[in-house]
């Protein structure tokens, strides 16, 4: 498992999109028009009709009786189609990022021979005739023609193609670590393979299904989301159909042009030309951070979580254990316990014995490098269950299991002391592991190992603790070493000596409490628990079993990441709903924008409501118009990146939002609709 | 004037502070079982002679109950209309109404609207104004509080109830009681109490006066706390009978908003949120209280064309403040009864008066106007709370596809009554000739009757010539839909939130508890409920106000 650093995890940034995304999205801007695919977004599709409309009435002057001139409907036209075209290329755009990334991986999945094994005889097949239970033999070189669980054999597998890393990694039949996916590259040994997916269906398959979007099915909120729009939208259309009716009465009439213009600013365009963008942008959020998120539903799931499951080791500690501090017994001294544990370790290049040296060099011990460098190592062995060193001029150093050290120093004549047991129960109840460290006769004292917290890790459960997401620790230890870990990271709780069914228990218990579960795991054995939890993300380093089960898969197997896809869901549901308060909010000024110019024909005293001081009626449709259709490009960065999310509570995010999106949705549009109309009227 | 603001003030705190105890009152009459030594044996009477049995019913169950109630009084009510002629206790001798307008009627008062397209006192037989009329303003209101409370219940979690049991204890232990003690009151303060006839008297002048009498006092007393509205006499609260003075007036608006503005805090008790309770009532208040003193000013103001302030229309007794005081609550909170002509009020406290109504949340009608507070609440929580990052949830249970798509065609019902409704009369010549007053004016008076119609209110704009088939069955029609959809599909809205597992709530769920969300709520009324409105106000109120 890669050691990532703690919240230095970022999405890569490869320029929010390239020429060639732009390029690409324009053509496809266009190709949308189709009133087919139009019709699956109501709001911009009445756009599209209101577009037809004025069109229409701007080539056939004389199809109704009217006050505009035929440069108002032309331009009116014109302004609803860029409207149409912009919505379309903000979808674009955020498919085309994932599409480029599909793009790369259709180039991994390109035909490859395949060794079938049939009744013991080898024949040549494509991979494309693979089918599920078919075994097949891959040699070193070859890429593995599809997903598979290795029989036999072990190899080293470049799986760059899907994860991006270069390093090869280990795989082999039996345990956690014998799924290997189609695409990748065998770079030694061989290795036999039971195919485990149909063609069509393989993880390759999956994969670039969904970075390009192909199969996106709209999520649960944005459906929900989409209702209310519509209905917005139904309740503008009657706000314009009936309008007539009244100015009839009144003595004037309302040109078709300008009653258009109304619609299309009412309605909300701006969140209806977005909301796609926003999803899929979402996703490829998600994807762009390396994990694999099998719907948009479970990124929205995400973003609701409320508890987060992580294993111990190697999520929230190292996994292994390092010294952490120097514990004498008898009459011997620290500085001498310090010397003697330096010398033992001087040679071992285990994790443990590097975190000997460098404690003991923070401590201050002075290091006699070339006398040592000369001494013999004794290297750790099952049997003895310690390693030292024997220097040149005599002297035997030794750390080990207390246990063997004792051995070791009464087989040589030395006494024990009497305080050592105490303090080595002492360190084994505070969850570490002791280590005795004798010289010749003298057994000096001991080394306290501990499991190391990840540098970063207490700050951000304190961070998913002001977003009131608790945190729980599962690990095999007992209670009291769990205890001080959980208490070193700042864990709000933690299952000691826990199995894989205690996993399960734990998140029917949030769950059935309403919580919303997050866990990550790799074994066979998780993959009740990841199935069970809301989100569950499978390290792709894991067995297919787990891989099956979750709903999402980090493809760089760095389980702590399970953070940041929390933080990503947040921000995906935050920029849906920022940008939905933007868009109605946005009313407010267009009506003042309009209404006075609708009216002021039939009312001329109508213009103390222009408040905005326009300069004609024609210049104030045109403007709001105008504004209408920007806000749609103006705002794809923002949907595309999503809104700026720090973690902190509910309440301060939402007084941010509302300040920013809600006020800022009501101001910015008299703003930018008084500088397009300064603009305009230098033209008009 | 100083000498009324201050009347005006007292008597605002007056009316506040009694709130809290009257909606925590409400919460025990429907929830405690320690009330029941008290009315139960009244009760179990009526349970006895209507076989209810009281078992927990389902909201379907509940949602047809209730529908079938109020069917079966819709019939009977209007076949007392139609035969009053030949029914006893008809004193003058009026006749039976005809189809059209009895089914306005009928449909008028079972929906606690009480929009009256006759004169009560030449309209009406006594025995019509006592089954029909006086029985509906207990029996309507009664269905409404009812139905809130099954829908608090179901917000809360619990199970909805039985509806003939939430509808008897609405009627035994709110509706009578108080009503009684305040019938007593208003009959001390100088309102007629008899079953007698009209009294002929011979003026100074010499001329024959006939004075028409009747239990005016018991009939006021539920015509403000059921937010009914309907009035006695044809010039309803303007009438010296149905509103003496000054006392009377303040305590006429006092009953409207009993009810209706104590509700918020019922629903805090019952769902165990009183915070919530609280910033429900802040957020109403605050736009009442903000309408309230836009229309004073506005009425103040006057007239730019003539002196002083604006005392058309307007009764003596009562001053403006009085008067506008008597509209902003008789219009928030949905009763419809009037102590001076809305025609006459000045085009912007006119345009507040049918603002309140657009709006239908600030306070609105008993019952109903709660639920639809609720509605922008459950809009509100379902745009912002995704502001916080986390998929919107209403009292910890999640407003999904479902839930939206209810509460979508909700929101859909008000604009398309009252824009249609409107469009539709100003096209027919037989709606816009019943305009007294042409151009904007007239547009108001549609919009204001339609709009009356649709929140259940019942006030008229007068002015309008609405007593035709036309007008009878239009509004009859937009009254009907304008009760039954809402409370239907927000029932439904409830139960389906109702079977979720509730979300457990934590530092990064959306509280709504806050002024900040109240703030919001307000956003959420005028920016999704009153943007609607806009150009239809323009054209009408704001357009007359623009050309004075």
């Amino acid at each position: 498992m890669a050691a990532h650093t703690a919240g230095k995890d970022e999405i890569p940034s490869t320029g929010l999109f390239t020429k060639k995304i732009l390029k690409d999205a324009c053509v496809d801007a266009v190709v949308k028009l189709h009133p087919a695919y139009m019709v699956r977004n109501p709001i911009l599709f009445i756009v599209e009709l209101g577009f037809l409309v004025t069109l229409l009435l701007a080539v056939f002057p004389g199809a109704h009786s009217r006050t505009m001139g035929s440069g108002f409907y032309w331009s009116v036209s014109v302004i609803l189609l860029m409207t149409v075209l912009f919505a379309n290329i903000a979808e674009a755009v955020a498919e085309g990022r994932g599409k480029a990334q599909a793009n790369t991986l259709k180039q991994t999945k390109q035909d490859t021979a395949a060794r079938r094994l049939l009744r013991g005889k080898e024949e040549t097949i494509s991979s494309a005739d693979l089918r599920k239970g078919d075994i097949v033999l891959v040699k070193e070189g070859e890429v593995i023609p599809g997903d598979g669980t290795i029989i036999a054999g072990m190899a080293s597998v470049d799986e760059s193609a899907i994860t991006g890393e270069s390093a090869p990694v280990l795989k082999e039949a039996g345990g956690d670590f014998s799924s290997v996916t189609g695409g990748t590259t065998l770079v030694s040994d061989e290795l036999t393979i039971e195919i485990t997916s149909q063609p069509g269906e393989s993880f390759l398959d999956r994969m670039i299904a969904l970075v390009e979007g192909a199969d996106r099915k709209k999520t649960p909120n944005e459906i929900a989301l989409n209702t209310v729009l519509i209905s917005l939208t139904i309740i503008f259309m009657l706000v314009v159909i009936t309008l007539p009716f009244f100015t009839n009465y009144i003595g004037f009439s309302i040109d078709t042009g300008m009653l258009v213009a109304l619609l299309v600013c009412l309605i909300p365009t701006t969140i209806g030309g977005l909301l796609s963008a926003i999803g899929i942008a979402g996703m490829d959020r998600v994807t762009r951070f390396n994990v694999l998120a099998m719907s948009g539903r479970a990124v929205e799931a995400a973003g609701d979580i409320d508890t987060i499951i992580l294993d111990k080791t190697g999520t929230i500690t190292f996994g292994n254990r390092m010294a952490a501090d120097f514990i004498p017994v008898a009459a011997a001294s620290k500085t001498a316990l310090m010397q003697a544990a330096v010398i033992t370790s001087w040679k071992d290049e285990t994790p443990e014995g590097r975190s000997v040296l460098s404690l003991a060099e923070e401590q201050g011990i002075a290091m006699d490098r070339e006398k040592w460098d000369e001494a013999t190592f004794v290297p750790f062995q099952a049997q003895t269950r310690m390693s030292g060193m024997d220097l040149a001029d005599g002297g035997s150093y030794r750390k080990g299991a207390v246990e063997a050290v004792k051995a070791w120093v009464l087989e040589r004549g030395g006494k024990i002391p009497e305080d050592l047991q105490e303090e080595a129960d002492h360190i084994a109840r505070m969850g570490g592991t002791p280590l005795a460290v004798a010289v010749d006769t003298e057994l000096l004292g001991l080394i306290y190992l501990k499991d190391t917290v990840k540098p970063g890790m207490r700050e951000r459960f304190d961070e998913l603790r002001k977003m009131g997401i608790k945190t729980v620790m599962c690990t095999g230890d007992n209670p009291l070493t769990a205890a001080t870990i959980a208490k070193e990271a700042g864990v709000d709780d933690f299952i000691a000596e826990s199995t894989p069914e205690d996993k399960i228990d734990v998140i029917k218990r949030e769950q059935a409490q309403g919580k919303l579960v997050a866990m990550t795991g790799d074994g066979t054995n998780d993959a009740p628990a990841l199935a069970q939890a809301d989100v569950g993300l499978a390290m792709n380093s894991g067995t297919t079993a787990a891989k099956e089960a979750a709903n999402m898969i980090d493809l760089d197997s760095d389980p702590t990441k399970i953070i940041e896809v929390v933080a990503i869901g947040k921000q995906l549901l935050m920029t849906r709903g920022a940008l939905t308060t933007f868009s109605i909010a946005n009313d407010v000024a267009k009506y003042f924008a309009i209404i006075p110019a609708l009216f002021v024909l039939g009312i001329p005293e109508m213009n103390v409501l222009n408040i905005m001081q326009l300069e004609s009626p024609t210049t104030a449709i045109l403007s709001a118009l105008l504004f209408n259709g920007l806000i749609i490009p103006a705002l794809v960065p923002l949907a595309v990146r999503g809104v700026a999310y720090k973690p902190v509570s509910a309440d301060k995010l939402l007084r941010k939002n509302l300040f920013v999106y809600g006020l800022g949705g009501v101001v910015v549009p008299f703003i930018g609709i008084k500088v397009i109309d300064m603009l305009l009227s230098l033209f008009l | 004037m100083i000498v009324s603001l201050i009347a005006l003030i007292l008597v605002l705190v007056l009316i506040g502070v009694s709130l809290k105890p009257m909606g925590l009152y409400m919460a025990a009459v429907f929830s405690d079982s320690r009330l029941d030594r008290f009315f139960l044996p009244v009760e179990n009477i009526l349970y006895s002679i209507s076989g209810i049995k009281k078992q927990k019913q389902t909201w379907k169950q509940y949602v047809f109950s209730m529908l079938l109630l109020n069917m079966v009084l819709l019939v009977f009510i209007y076949a007392v209309f139609r035969l009053q002629g030949i029914l006893p206790l008809n004193p003058l001798d009026i006749a039976g109404m005809d189809p059209a307008l009895a089914f306005n009627t009928a449909v008028s008062f079972i929906t606690n609207t009480n929009l009256q397209h006759y004169s009560g006192e030449s309209g009406l037989s006594l025995f019509s104004q006592l089954t029909a009329i006086l029985f509906m303003m207990f029996a309507a209101p009664s269905t409404a509080l009812a139905v809130a409370i099954g829908f608090i219940r179901l917000l809360g979690g619990k199970p909805i109830g039985n509806f003939f049991e939430d509808f008897v204890r609405a009627l035994v232990r709110v509706l009578l009681p108080i009503s009684f003690i305040a019938a007593i009151i208003f009959v001390a303060l100088g309102m007629p109490q008899t079953l007698s006839g009209a009294v002929h008297a011979t003026t100074m002048a010499g001329a024959e006066q006939t004075i028409l009498r009747g239990p005016i006092g018991a009939f006021l007393s539920i015509k403000e706390l059921g937010n009914n509205g309907g009035g006695f006499f044809g010039v309803n609260s303007a009438h010296p009978f149905e509103n003496p003075n000054a006392y009377t007036n303040l305590l006429q608006c006092w009953l409207m908003l009993l009810l209706p503005a104590s509700l918020p805090f019922t629903y805090g008790k019952m769902t165990g949120k009183p915070k919530q309770g609280v910033m429900l009532f802040g957020a109403m208040a605050a736009v009442f209280l903000v309408m309230l003193a836009a229309g004073i000013a506005a009425e103040m103001q006057g007239n730019p064309l003539l002196q002083g302030a604006m005392m058309e229309g307007k009764e003596t007794r009562f001053g403006v403040i009085g008067s506008v005081f008597y509209s902003i609550v008789t219009t928030a909170a949905e009763t419809g009864a009037v102590n001076t002509m809305h025609d006459t009020l000045s085009p912007l406290t006119g345009m507040l008066a049918l603002g309140n109504m657009l709006l239908n949340t600030v306070f609105g009608g008993v019952g109903t106007g709660f639920m639809n507070v609720i509605l922008y609440v459950m809009i509100a929580v379902f745009i912002a709370g995704l502001m916080v990052g986390r998929t919107p949830a209403f009292l910890g249970k999640k407003l999904e596809g479902a839930e939206m798509k209810l509460l979508a065609i909700t929101l859909l019902v008000q604009p398309i009554l009252i824009l249609l409704g409107t469009a539709i009369a100003m096209y027919f010549p037989a709606g816009n000739e019943a305009i007294s007053n042409p151009g904007y004016h007239g547009l108001t008076q549609v919009l204001y009757e339609i709009t009356s119609s649709a929140a259940n209110n019942g006030s008229g704009f007068e002015g309008l010539g609405d007593a035709t088939t036309f007008w009878n069955i239009l509004t009859g029609i937009v009254m009907f839909l304008g009760r039954y959809i809402s409370i239907i599909t927000l029932i439904a809205v409830a139960a389906s939130l109702a079977r979720k597992t509730a979300v457990q709530e934590s530092k990064g769920s959306l509280r709504i508890d806050s002024p900040l969300f109240a703030s919001l709520l307000v956003g959420t009324f005028f920016l999704v409920g009153a943007l609607t409105f806009l150009p239809v106000l323009v054209l009408g109120p704001i357009a007359e106000y623009v050309t004075l």
